[in-house]
């Protein structure tokens, strides 16, 4: 096992786009660190980097001690699981789990024995002897795992390894992977666009967007105190809330030029005119354990929207007058130049 | 391969491989393509009579050329080669639409259909010139039969010995040969349309006509492009056809000027004055391939991820 | 709608006859006698003779320009796809300064003229005494061969998803290994319609087999054909026998492989 180190790494592609500005990030020893962020916000290039699938173009790349930067991949003992999975078409199962360790010249019944513990493991002693085409979905995510595990590496990639299966193989496949690192205490890193996934999984969690990193910390933390209105905003489900800093809630001091935030969950509905502010509900969504309320801030339908989670009880009418009122303890207030938080 | 501790980077080895790989392939093509078409470049500013040897080799600039342009023989040859792409290439396209949107229609018997489009592809050039050149042949030629029992002609004719009537077998055997080409061309284009668009058409109320007209044709457009210049192209090197159909007669009246500079080199051996020839055939290809790639070139530049 | 669907299948009635009329009309004269061939031509054959075929193989051996074509052709396609692999896989997977302009050199290689370099090359072959020999056909056909087969082999490895090859790199394969364990087994179905195509064009090249050989031991099929006319009299019956027997080894071929065929021609768009 090892750890990851970038420092000060740069990725400008031929066509001036730039997918990583200056990635200073460490991973320790054993740690489960989940890259996330929207589509095209660099997290795949930095992953593709420390994979040796794409050269920084400044910066230096660290796998424990040694820099790899200028390594090919063959030369840096990782493993990586990849978003199509790409298995081998041509080969079986067996021979698909077997050719990294194969191609390092391992010996014959250490490839045996490790093949068959990997697919123990993962549940694919039945089918060994097929080709990936005769595979359920599942099962060929598993190949994909169990491809990475009987290496035995250093460290663990993963690019966006669930977003091809359903969401209920998702959810199971999860905590699988959880289970996994747990046992093998293996360093990870893991790309996904999910923050759902990226909360679940990382012991820290980097946010990324246009190529830079807005925040790296334990999931927790980036709820409670994201850095910045962008990690707040993609952080928790449904998303927060950003009000003008000058609607303020009565007895809060009013703050031009910042941005509030409140998280759907820290809002209770209150009768009207006894809550901190009053709005029109516009949309009520049954969830089943929770109502989504889409409301309107102020008395007429076309105010600042306001996303509040309810209790499924008592039932709330659609187009009424309702109050809504803060948990004082759990505003965020942001500059609106900077977007950092100041509070 | 080079070891794992250069510092010159994966990029720059990568490039490295990848010219060790293209190599072999990229001098074969320098030394048997680019190579000797300078040589014929070089050749056609000198005078080189392989019959007459005592005159040598001296160089006598543009004469070639200006022998070429004041010859009326090139002129016609020249001509025959641009009626004969026009014509056929014309034809050729306008069957091969034809049967394209036929064969998209269909849902039986694709695969017999295409068995037997590949027949003539297939088929020797020079094999299938002579298949027709038989069927045109004197006077009792199963052409001449059929046409004079289906009273299209009042008597036979004798089709290879007139200067016009020599150009319908010719135009014939290559639009039996080439329209399937084009044809399976502009079918793969037509597969690519979206099915959806026609019912969304259909749904709008557009007739038949006004789908071919505002859904396919345009889309169709590229598709129909890379055929035309594809076929151009080819059309002007015409040689194996019209070598083994006609000759290149009655007298030259069909000769096209790939036969004519074949002729001056091989048959009378004058190599500058056939070098020229082949300079200026290669000019008037090479402007029509430059079309192509700006027409392509979109396809080439995309070239991964 | 339903009154329209007669057309396509009129179409295509037409244009299977049409296709396939010439070359059965051939099989039918040549088992036709001499005698008979302008003669009340008759579409179906009633007393089939082999005296054609007899003489084909008798008084002019025409196993010798079968076994030139066949040996020339054959030649000529292993080297391309050979070579051409190793080039086609750098062009479809590397990043190298200069692919760009070099795919668009070997595309405008591909299609220029082969008369434009007969001078030179016969001067060339000349030269090194190989007018009339094996290798002295086999190097003028990779002037059309070799972009042919890099330009359709390129076309058949961009299909194949760059994740596998990644994947076989961080499993510790080189590039080549990649290239070889990966990359030429899924492309397998592309590398053999590509050389039946390199076969198909090489076995029907006409102008530099004409150009470059000299007399009957080296010439390819279609030359031999076409310069089976005799002194006074075309003698259509072996000439129809010979247009048979050169074109049914490339037929079956290409009925064999159809499919994949059509897939290459289309896709690669190259040369009718």
């Amino acid at each position: 096992m090892a750890s990851v180190r970038m420092e000060g790494v740069q990725k400008v592609y031929p066509n001036g786009h730039v997918a990583a500005h200056g990635l200073d990030l460490e991973i320790r020893d054993g740690e489960f660190m989940v890259l996330v962020g929207p589509s095209g916000c660099g997290k795949s290039t930095a992953l593709r980097m420390i994979a040796g699938l794409e050269t920084p173009t400044s910066g230096k790349v660290f796998i424990g001690d040694q820099e790899v930067t200028q390594l090919p991949p063959q030369a840096r003992d990782i493993a990586m699981v990849f978003q199509t999975y790409a298995l081998y078409p041509h080969m079986t199962v067996r021979e698909n789990l077997a050719f990294g360790l194969r191609m390092r010249g391992t010996s014959r019944d250490i490839i045996d024995r490790r093949v068959e513990q990997a697919a123990r493991a993962l549940a694919l002693e039945q089918v060994l002897g097929r080709k990936p085409a005769q595979l359920s979905g599942g099962q060929r995510q598993r190949v994909a795992l169990g491809r990475a595990i009987v290496r035995e590496p250093k460290v663990f990639l993963f690019d966006e390894p669930l977003s091809n299966l359903d969401a209920k193989l998702r959810v199971d496949t999860r905590a699988e992977l959880a289970r996994l690192h747990r046992r093998l205490g293996a360093t990870v890193v893991y790309v996904t666009h999910d923050q759902e996934e990226a909360m679940t999984l990382g012991w820290r969690v980097a946010v990324m967007r246009d190529g830079y990193l807005q925040q790296v910390a334990p999931p927790m933390e980036l709820y409670r105190k994201p850095a910045n209105q962008f990690v707040a905003g993609f952080v928790g489900s449904p998303a927060m809330n950003f009000l003008p800093g000058d609607i303020a809630p009565k007895g809060e001091i009013q703050r031009p030029g910042t941005t509030l935030g409140v998280r759907p969950h820290d809002i209770a509905l209150v009768p009207q005119g006894s809550g901190d502010l009053d709005a029109w509900v516009d949309v009520v969504e049954p969830r089943g354990s929770e109502l989504l309320v889409y409301l309107r801030l102020g008395a007429t339908g076309d105010g600042t929207p306001l996303r509040v989670v309810a209790p499924p009880d008592p039932p709330i009418q659609e187009e009424r007058h309702i109050g809504v009122k803060f948990d004082r303890e759990k505003l965020h207030w942001f500059d609106n130049e900077s977007g950092r938080r100041i509070g | 391969m080079p070891g794992a501790e250069t510092r010159t980077g994966i990029e720059r080895q990568e490039a490295r491989i990848a010219w060790w790989l293209v190599s072999p392939a990229l001098l074969t093509i320098l030394l048997v393509a680019l190579f000797p078409l300078l040589w014929t470049v070089w050749e056609s500013l000198h005078l080189h009579d392989l019959r007459m040897p005592w005159l040598g080799q001296p160089f006598i600039g543009l004469d070639n050329y200006v022998e070429a342009f004041r010859e009326p023989r090139f002129w016609g040859a020249l001509g025959h080669t641009a009626f004969f792409a026009v014509t056929s290439v014309g034809l050729e396209l306008l069957l091969g639409l034809w049967f394209a949107l036929a064969l998209n229609r269909a849902f039986r018997g694709r695969g017999l259909v295409r068995a037997a489009v590949l027949i003539p592809w297939a088929i020797p050039t020079v094999v299938s010139a002579l298949l027709w050149r038989f069927m045109f042949e004197g006077q009792y030629g199963i052409a001449n039969t059929a046409l004079v029992k289906l009273g299209v002609l009042g008597e036979p004719l004798v089709w290879l010995i007139d200067p016009v009537l020599a150009w319908v077998p010719i135009i014939l055997a290559d639009v039996w040969k080439t329209t399937p080409f084009v044809a399976l061309l502009l079918l793969a284009g037509l597969q690519n349309i979206d099915a959806s668009l026609y019912e969304a058409a259909r749904i709008d109320g557009a007739s038949a006509w006004r789908q071919f007209r505002y859904i396919t044709l345009p889309l169709l457009k590229p598709a129909i492009l890379v055929a035309l210049i594809f076929r151009t192209l080819d059309a002007f090197r015409v040689f194996d056809l019209i070598y083994a159909l006609s000759g290149g007669g009655p007298g030259t009246s069909t000769e096209p000027i790939a036969l004519y500079t074949f002729n001056a080199l091989l048959q009378n051996l004058q190599f500058g004055y056939g070098s020229a020839l082949s300079v200026i055939v290669f000019l008037i290809t090479f402007g029509l391939a430059l079309v192509y790639i700006r027409f392509l070139g979109a396809e080439l530049t995309g070239a991964r991820r | 709608m339903n009154g329209r669907r007669w057309w396509p299948s009129v179409a295509l009635t037409i244009l299977v006859i049409a296709s396939a009329f010439p070359f059965y009309w051939a099989v039918v004269a040549s088992f036709t006698p001499e005698a008979r061939l302008f003669q009340a031509p008759s579409l179906f054959l009633t007393e089939p003779v082999l005296d054609h075929y007899r003489a084909l193989f008798t008084e002019r051996n025409f196993w010798l320009p079968i076994r030139n074509s066949l040996v020339v052709a054959g030649t000529t396609t292993a080297l391309c796809v050979a070579l051409g692999a190793l080039c086609a896989y750098a062009l479809a997977r590397l990043q190298f300064p200069g692919k760009v302009p070099l795919l668009g050199f070997i595309l405008a290689a591909g299609m220029f003229p082969q008369i434009s370099v007969v001078s030179p090359l016969y001067l060339l072959l000349r030269e090194l005494r190989l007018i009339n020999t094996y290798p002295g056909l086999v190097l003028p056909y990779l002037t059309f061969a070799m972009p042919l087969t890099v330009w359709l082999l390129v076309g058949f490895f961009r299909q194949l998803p760059g994740e596998l090859e990644e994947a076989a790199m961080v499993d510790g394969a080189g590039r080549l290994r990649a290239f070889w364990e990966v990359i030429v087994p899924l492309a397998l179905p592309g590398i053999a319609t590509t050389a039946i195509l390199t076969f198909v064009y090489s076995w029907n090249e006409f102008l530099f087999a004409l150009s470059f050989t000299l007399g009957p031991e080296r010439q390819t099929v279609p030359v031999a054909i076409a310069l089976f006319r005799g002194q006074y009299q075309i003698p259509w019956g072996q000439i129809l026998a010979a247009a048979v027997v050169a074109t049914l080894p490339v037929t079956l071929l290409v009925l064999a492989f159809q499919r994949r065929i059509v897939q290459g021609l289309t896709a690669g768009a190259v040369k009718g």
